[in-house]
């Protein structure tokens, strides 16, 4: 199933992305193509089977826990050194509202 | 023989006899890169300073008696793996500048003050693709042939060690990254089980496939490596706490008796017959040491590559949520926050980064969550389960590790569903968690061929006992003509 160029938008406005309208037109076919193939999973029975996700049963897994204490990995100075903009030992951003 | 053609092994012996120093072990890798680089590309940035100052220190700790396995020995790294203060760009334009604030738990457990890293190496943009052509960076070439792809996302690990710019290589493996390059370029390329190795330090991109591996020259070299950095990590709450083997046990073995299975649908349609040839010869050679070889099936072997591509990308949207201009990374100037994360996002990611994020937020988006991804999750499931069964009746699966030998830059690069196809043979390995290896087969008009080895959850250790021993058995040396 093909989608729409609104679709495009749409998704590329959930993901914080701008695209030119070539480019949009590109994706469209580009992303039907995947989808196309990736929809051939619609015909698997899964009744059976719960998602890993959703609690499936997994050998493997089991909750791993430590002990609730504060520790320090990196002090913050070494992570605002590498932030863009900073100020006071804060992270700076453009204004969120007018 | 040269520096430059030694194992781990062979050069950790020369080290500990004190016949080699760590300094001139590191020279002669340096030489090497600088000769070979405007040739393959395999480098992002060589470390020449920091793996001469590692090298002293090595051999310090060596006159000292201080050393152990991996102390002096040269490696690379690939550049989504964070060595502290080296930059570690994931080969894209959003992480061009970004310094590693700290090291990554595979890096650290390698060695600390004695390790030697050479540098950091190509790869495709966020480990996205299979040619290391979707680099920000520029391509690299395969050392057998420059006018083809090493394969990727680990293609510059994959030349590096091919070309012995470097004695081992990290890389990580998410659909394939580690064994589609390492069959590219005749190398070994390992894959432990999810969760045997921590992902702390690594640049995210599928949280729940995700993990670090070795490429190497020998399967031995490969979990000597394994071995240091293998095991539970605080830092990394989906690293199990299994018990590690002490691997050198199972290194002589051998095969006798073991059960290996030969899952007909992974040798069908699609696969050059050279690849074919070459691959059922090595089933031959275990079958001689005594392994006993059957066909098989693997029913559900079509469906692990739709599944990784929306498992995958759906995690990819979430994880490369994190690159907004704000803490770290590129920060393209707007006029408020959103056109901040606007731009600096789009100017950013390359064209595959983009259509993985825009499907993974498509096939995640409220009304297709439970059609996409909850619907691959359960056949994710079934995935894993079939692999569980057949892993009570036999020990080992083998199969080709790609369907060809490596292609033509530029062939598949228009064509993303071509690209995706390279990896038809290695996702099934990430989609059920299982471990895996590439071991190189022989040669089909010049270019190698991998086989590929696998084993159930956390039995790693039938990998290098079938493995060495397929080496031993097959025994050639694979060498580029650079």
């Amino acid at each position: 199933m093909p989608i729409s160029i609104e679709e495009v938008e749409r998704i590329a406005k959930l993901a914080r992305l701008s695209f030119g309208s070539e480019e949009k037109i590109k994706l469209q076919k580009e992303l039907s193509a995947i989808l196309d193939y990736v929809d051939q999973l619609k015909k698997v029975e899964t009744k059976s089977a719960v998602a890993l996700s959703e609690g499936g049963e997994d050998p493997d897994s089991i909750n791993l826990m430590r002990d609730d204490f504060a520790s320090s990995v990196l002090p913050p100075e070494e992570l605002l050194k590498i932030a863009p903009d900073t100020e006071s030992g804060f992270y700076k951003v453009k204004s969120v509202l007018e | 023989m040269e520096l430059h053609e030694l194992t781990i092994k062979q050069a950790s012996e020369k080290l500990a006899r004190k016949e080699i120093s760590s300094v001139e072990l590191t020279q002669a890798h340096l030489s090497r890169i600088k000769q070979l680089e405007p040739k393959l590309h395999a480098f992002l940035y060589v470390a020449e300073r920091e793996a001469l100052d590692g090298a002293k220190r090595a051999d310090q700790l060596i006159a000292e008696d201080e050393n152990f396995l991996l102390t002096g020995i040269p490696y690379a790294v690939k550049d989504n793996i964070l060595v502290s203060g080296m930059k570690t760009t994931a080969a894209s334009k959003i992480l061009e500048n970004f310094v590693a604030p700290y090291e990554a738990t595979v890096i650290k457990r390698l060695g600390g003050i004695g390790s030697v890293v050479l540098g950091k190496t190509n790869l495709d943009e966020f480990a996205l693709g299979s040619s290391t052509e979707n680099s920000a960076f520029g391509p690299t070439f395969n050392p057998y042939d420059t006018t083809k792809v090493p394969g990727g996302s680990s293609g510059g690990s994959a030349a590096a060690v091919a070309s012995g710019e470097a004695i081992f290589a990290l890389g990580t493996d998410t659909g394939g990254s580690i064994r589609q390059p390492a069959s590219f370029c005749g190398v070994v390329g390992l894959k432990p089980t999810f969760g045997r190795v921590s992902r702390y330090g690594l640049v995210g991109i599928g949280s729940s496939l995700d993990q670090a591996g070795v490429l190497g020259k020998t399967v031995e070299d490969a979990f000597l490596v394994l071995q240091q950095m293998a095991g539970k990590d605080e830092s990394d709450s989906t690293c199990l706490p299994k018990e590690l083997p002490d691997y050198s046990k199972f290194l002589d073995r051998g095969v006798k008796g073991l059960k290996v299975g030969l899952p007909k649908e992974y040798f069908a349609e699609g696969i050059e017959p050279e690849v074919k040839k070459l691959v059922e010869a090595a089933a031959k050679k275990l079958q001689e040491q005594g392994a006993e070889i059957s066909e098989m099936s693997m029913s559900n072997a079509s469906l692990p590559l739709a599944t990784y591509h929306l498992i995958l990308p759906v995690e990819i949207s979430s994880n490369l949520s994190r690159y907004d201009g704000i803490r770290y990374g590129l920060s393209a100037a707007g006029e408020n926050l959103s056109e901040v994360y606007y731009k600096s996002r789009s100017s950013g990611f390359g064209s595959e980064s983009k259509r993985r994020i825009m499907i993974g937020t498509y096939a995640s988006s409220a009304g297709y969550f439970d059609a996409y991804y909850k619907k691959a999750k359960q056949v994710q499931t079934l995935i894993k389960q079939e692999f569980i069964d057949a892993f009570t009746k036999y020990d080992l699966l083998l199969t080709p590790t790609t369907p060809t030998t490596a292609f033509s830059i530029g062939e598949k690069a228009a064509d993303p569903l071509a690209m995706y196809l390279a990896d038809i043979l290695t996702v099934a390995a990430n989609i059920s968690g299982v471990p895996a290896i590439s071991i190189p087969a022989g040669l089909s008009q010049g270019l190698p061929v991998g086989v590929q080895l696998i084993a159930a959850h956390f039995r790693e250790e039938i990998l290098l006992q079938a493995g060495h021993a397929l080496e031993k058995a097959l025994n050639f040396k694979l060498e580029p003509n650079l």
